[in-house]
């Protein structure tokens, strides 16, 4: 396996998986924050952003909406940034295997958000009388009890998809065939695929919304002709 | 309206003077309380779960205020209205400072159980749909979307971090600590509070300004993240948006996420298939 720091890596996961619901949502846990801190601890923090851009890119498409169950891209993104700024950007087939770790990641991610509001959940009716009879002790435990646990969960998450995504990520890139340019642009059109969508959804819903995004686009093509 | 005018037998409808309300006195809490409330407001969500959602979290940021409430932590006051605080909320949990500030006040002045209950009920759906608007649909892709611009236009690591974070967060930051402090500032009398322009108007207008900035970072950052070459990236432009099209209507449950997963499956088992071929 390339050498990876794992442990710094853990506890940046487990950080900014907190980040996503439990403290301080100020979105530390965003793709395009996250993977480029994850490319930076693995050496690599141009690698990181290109990650960052690509999975912020599919992250547009989910709303962390209260009870909803959506990709944790906190630790993801740790995972998929590490990834790529362990092989570099350049190396051919390295984003895509990033992007494929991320949203894996972000998938199990997902499912370890559920079961850890049903553990608080759990803990939230073991409390019942000392809740409703206004224990200060049980509240505040409660809610220490869940910020300790959330913390351990995406410590675990990453620890484990870094554990299956680095090996498998070197493997795969030692016998990957196809071009390097066309694997990145292929990376980046999916991505940018759902991005595309999430936009798409935000101009029907928003009267006048399709002029802005009609001028916005007229200026990007502009802005980049121009690059 | 703010007067009213009486019957004057025989004579003119003489405008009848009514006394101007005088604003009621805001009652001060102490810095000390105050900046951990500031701070709890940060981990409102931290026991997030199926059965309580957000109440918890209520009780534990408005515990702070509760203390001074006659007897203490040990008093029955705290520990009937700690009780009452703790029950089932739901919010966005940036707007539910707003109730965290007022429910800590109307206990504080000692309100009807009954009439905090019915106030606590009536917050939830106001502030949970306008924080979702505004934060989740608005602010946050107008934040993100800005990231990528920067990135497109080639700004490199620590300004892209930076640009997100600091702008994203002076606005998170804000919200809350104005929440706090006009639900503390109107009690019960909040609703009015909730008819700011920000957050009835706020949503539109960042809607479209998202979507302008949509339009400018979108073929930014596939630029810059495809790299040289003007004929692929003209291509993976109209594929793009082909795939964007289709994608957006896509059932709820198939988000473009999972099926991103499969495509990039389907490439890798294509670039291992030619390393075959090749060889």
């Amino acid at each position: 396996m390339v050498d990876a720091p794992i442990l710094t890596l853990t506890v940046l996961g487990a950080v900014l998986g907190l980040d996503v619901v439990s403290f301080p949502q100020a979105m530390l846990s965003r793709p395009i924050v996250a993977a480029t801190i994850g490319g930076s601890v693995a050496g690599d923090p141009a690698s990181g952003l290109l990650a960052g851009a690509a999975i912020e890119l599919m992250a547009l498409e989910t709303l962390p909406v209260g009870a909803s169950r959506y990709p944790e891209w906190g630790s993801a993104s740790v995972v998929g940034g590490a990834v790529l700024g362990l092989h570099g950007e350049s190396r051919a087939g390295a984003l895509t295997l990033a992007l494929l770790a991320a949203i894996a990641t972000g998938w199990i991610g997902g499912w370890t958000m559920i079961q850890l509001r049903r553990l608080n959940g759990l803990w939230a009716r073991r409390l019942r009388r000392a809740i409703d009879s206004g224990s200060g002790g049980a509240v505040i435990g409660l809610q220490f009890g869940g910020m300790f646990a959330d913390l351990l969960r995406g410590g675990l998450l990453t620890l484990l998809a870094l554990l299956a995504f680095l090996p498998l990520a070197e493997a795969t890139l030692a016998v990957w065939g196809a071009s390097a340019r066309y694997s990145r642009a292929a990376a980046v059109a999916v991505a940018a695929s759902v991005a595309a969508a999430a936009v798409w959804k935000l101009l029907r819903v928003t009267e006048g919304a399709r002029w802005y995004f009609a001028a916005g686009l007229a200026l990007g093509l502009l802005a980049m002709a121009l690059q | 309206m703010t007067s009213a005018s009486s019957p004057v037998p025989g004579g003119a409808r003489q405008p009848m003077k009514t006394p101007a309300r005088p604003e009621p006195v805001v009652p001060t809490l102490p810095i000390v309380t105050r900046i951990e409330m500031v701070l709890r407001l940060f981990m409102i969500q931290s026991a997030w779960n199926y059965e309580l959602l957000l109440g918890n979290g209520i009780g534990f940021c408005v515990e702070p205020a509760l203390r001074r409430l006659p007897g203490g932590r040990n008093g029955s006051a705290y520990r009937e209205a700690l009780a009452r605080q703790s029950q089932y909320f739901n919010a966005h949990p940036y707007l539910a400072a707003v109730a965290v500030g007022s429910l800590a006040r109307a206990e504080l002045e000692r309100a009807e159980p009954a009439r905090i209950e019915r106030f606590r009920t009536a917050l939830c759906g106001p502030l949970g749909s306008v924080g979702d608007r505004l934060v989740w649909a608005g602010w946050l892709p107008f934040c993100s979307l800005l990231g990528l611009a920067a990135y497109g236009v080639g700004a490199g690591p620590l300004t892209v971090l930076l640009l997100f974070f600091g702008l994203y967060n002076a606005g998170h930051v804000a919200l809350r600590a104005w929440g706090l402090s006009v639900g503390w500032r109107r009690g019960m009398r909040v609703a009015p509070a909730l008819a700011n322009p920000v957050l009835r108007e706020g949503p539109g207008h960042l809607a479209r300004a998202t979507a302008l900035v949509a339009g400018i970072a979108l073929p930014l950052a596939l630029g810059r993240a495809i790299g040289p070459g003007r004929g692929l990236l003209g291509g993976v432009v109209l594929i793009v948006a082909l795939m964007g099209a289709l994608a957006a209507r896509l059932p709820q449950w198939l988000q473009g996420w999972r099926l991103a997963l499969g495509v990039l499956a389907l490439w890798i088992i294509y670039a291992l298939a030619q390393h075959t071929v090749v060889r």
